[in-house]
């Protein structure tokens, strides 16, 4: 069942000052779709300055959306008033890759936690504490560390006291914005083990930003990728990791370093740099990086919608043909 | 094969704050053949970029390198060179490139005019014959439309175009030697695989050794030649590449594999080590990995010295003495 729907969803920073009044915008988010189910995790992936934050962030309203709708259990998000948004604010939650930068280093853990609770009024006097306590159990931390702050904590215990603070207030949808790249790899695993238990034991859904592929494997069924604001493709996870076809996604996985001395891979490097996202090229947004050997004039003029082409959705003219890396490397 | 670089014994102190002091390298010993790669691998903290730096005495004060340790570049003693003498091999012999470009490029300077700067340092050229130099090396890493770059300013580049500049300036005087410190790690996917190719192609071209510095086993794998793993100071394992992929061995190096999520196989729930690295002021006594390890026992209360597990395979680990760690 569909919890959140999202639809042609835009976001465009303006420059700010008054000499900058001309200047173009950053076209963050350029018009952007998807669905996520309850008890469901929709990976969005990308690069850096893709626009998969300007996503999470628009969609739960710490940012004002330039346009397009969201709709959450039936309501509309983007025509709701402070009020509203302050319940909505029970239903919907974020983590954030540097937990410490959203902890108040004056407020102890145990206050942090229970600040939802209060503002919710979800429980009162002893309860509050009873709650505390329970939810650092939850997320593997000792309940004793409620009267500590948050600088005497390593970056995985930080980022386990922010999906606390999270899930204080017992939502059905959490927005993870790339909750697990600033952590080491040991520690990475096991948060995205407690995010998966939580999804389990909570009926938790998840829209889960990070730039990985490896990691979204892990925890998502869906996946989609974007590229200069836009979702270039989206699919299950299965098909999109083993049959991609749009060409950015096809590159993107063949730049995966794996772990496997063994696994000699035929890799496609991309010339070039990215676009500017406040001057990102007509048509096609990836023609200036692409590799397909159809690439036409029409790449070019003609913005490539998102279209079912193998298990997935591809937005490419030509995604029937995209080579494979090997194919390629054959050439 | 010959021997370009051996580091024995290196041990870097900071004050505690308390008047006591730690180590936070404590005791690492490898070395470095002509053309070779030697990963040094590692979790935040484990001591890999301060045993980097520490090879040309760029310890930052309070840290001290303590006496004891030796770092050897062909017959010189680099940690006994002061002065003139240190800034001759810094650079020229040993070229280094950090994650963060800009801590070596100066803001200021137009990228072409850093470059040169580079070479006139170390060899006796003219200003033209500098620049024409500078050009050839921004090709060689690979940037497009040189010759109008070498007039760019560094905020005018994109972070994988610094990263190619600041590599230009490291090879600019043909060092035998490069330190390469998580050089990819700020970069997306698809730019660190650009940058991990011009990295390849060099070393191949120039025949260079690399010391190639990451906490991603990815990297490592078809690219290094060997592999040193670091835990709390320590080179914990060492091996040539394919044999550590294939039968890590030390609880720490095994445990780091199972928490890698993998892009093909299976999706399994990941396996990974309990707790996180402590800080160098709680290292316990004995094997530092033990409140760690699942396979801790009675032994390994003492600290365990660096043990053959094959010839040429040597781990920091009690249970190399019988072969039980291997799994
Ligand atoms: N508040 C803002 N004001 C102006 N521009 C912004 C703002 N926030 C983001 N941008 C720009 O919008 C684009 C998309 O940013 P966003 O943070 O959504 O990307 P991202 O995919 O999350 O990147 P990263 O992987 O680096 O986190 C970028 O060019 C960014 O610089
Ligand atoms: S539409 Fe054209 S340019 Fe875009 S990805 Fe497909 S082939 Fe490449
Ligand atoms: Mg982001």
């Amino acid at each position: 069942m569909t919890l959140l729907q999202v639809r042609d969803l835009v976001k465009h920073y303006h420059a700010g000052g008054m000499f900058r009044a001309s200047a173009p915008p950053v076209r963050a988010v350029d018009g952007v779709s998807f669905d996520v189910g309850r008890a469901e995790t929709l990976a969005l992936v990308g690069e850096s300055g893709c626009g998969k934050s300007s996503v999470g962030r628009t969609i739960i309203r710490l940012q004002e959306p330039t346009s397009g709708s969201a709709t959450f259990e039936g309501t509309d998000l983007f025509a709701l008033d402070r009020t509203a948004l302050r319940k909505m604010r029970r239903r919907m939650q974020i983590i954030f890759q540097d937990p410490y930068s959203s902890l108040n280093p004056r407020m102890t853990i145990g206050a942090a936690v229970a600040e939802g609770i209060e503002i919710h009024r979800l429980a009162r006097g002893k309860d509050v504490g009873r709650r505390v306590a329970g939810l650092l159990e939850e997320v593997g931390l000792d309940p004793g560390y409620a009267r500590r702050y948050p600088h005497e904590f390593s970056g995985g215990q930080r980022q386990r006291i922010g999906i606390a603070r999270a899930l204080a207030v017992e939502p059905t949808f959490i927005v993870c914005d790339e909750p697990v790249s600033a952590l080491d790899v040991s520690v990475q695993a096991q948060v995205l083990n407690l995010l998966a238990d939580l999804q389990r034991e909570r009926g938790l859904a998840y829209l889960f930003i990070a730039h990985d592929l490896a990691v979204v494997r892990q925890i998502a069924r869906r996946i989609a990728v974007m590229y200069l604001g836009r979702i270039v493709e989206e699919g299950p996870a299965e098909q999109l990791l083993a049959e991609p076809s749009h060409p950015y996604t096809v590159a993107l996985l063949s730049a995966v370093p794996e772990p496997d001395p063994g696994a000699r891979r035929a890799r496609i490097v991309l010339s070039g740099d990215l676009p500017s996202p406040s001057n990102p090229p007509p048509g096609c947004p990836f023609h200036t990086r692409c590799f397909h050997p159809l690439r036409s004039e029409r790449c070019r003029q003609e913005l490539p919608l998102l279209r079912p082409v193998g298990g997935t959705n591809a937005a490419c003219h030509y995604a029937e043909s995209t080579p494979s890396p090997e194919a390629l490397a054959a050439n | 094969m010959s021997r370009v670089l051996e580091v024995e014994n290196l041990r870097i102190s900071f004050p505690d704050g308390q008047g006591g002091r730690l180590y936070p390298v404590d005791g690492v010993s490898f070395s470095l053949e002509r053309g070779e790669t030697l990963a040094l691998v590692g979790e935040s903290g484990c001591g890999k970029s301060l045993t980097s730096l520490a090879l040309l005495q760029l310890i930052p004060p309070p840290g001290r390198i303590e006496s004891g340790s030796t770092v050897r570049l062909g017959d010189i003693d680099v940690l006994g060179l002061r002065g003139e003498r240190l800034r001759q091999i810094r650079g020229r012999r040993i070229g280094m490139i950090f994650q963060d470009p800009m801590t070596s490029l100066n803001p200021v300077f137009k990228v072409g005019d850093q470059i040169a700067e580079g070479i006139r340092a170390h060899f006796d050229v003219s200003r033209a014959e500098a620049r024409s130099r500078s050009f050839n090396l921004l090709q060689e890493v690979g940037i497009p439309d040189a010759r109008s770059r070498l007039d760019a300013y560094p905020h005018q580049l994109s972070g994988g175009m610094r990263q190619r500049v600041m590599i230009a300036i490291a090879l600019a005087a043909e060092p035998e030697i490069l330190v390469a410190d998580e050089p990819t790690t700020a970069l997306d996917v698809t730019v660190q695989a650009q940058i991990l190719e011009v990295l390849d192609r060099l070393r191949a071209t120039r025949g260079m050794a690399v010391l190639l510095i990451t906490h991603d086993l990815g990297i490592v794998a078809g690219r290094a030649d060997r592999v040193a793993v670091m835990y709390a100071g320590q080179i914990v394992e060492e091996a040539p590449t394919a044999r550590l992929f294939a039968r890590p061995s030390h609880p720490y190096t095994q445990g780091l594999f199972a928490s890698v999520p993998r892009l093909t196989g299976p999706v399994q729930r990941l396996t990974p080590i309990g707790g996180s690295v402590p800080p160098p002021s709680a290292w316990p006594a004995g094997c530092r990995f033990r409140p760690r390890c699942p396979k801790a026992f009675e032994k390994s209360e003492l600290a365990p010295p660096l043990l053959p597990v094959e010839p040429d395979h040597r781990m920091r680990c009690w249970l190399a003495e019988t072969g039980g760690a291997r799994g």
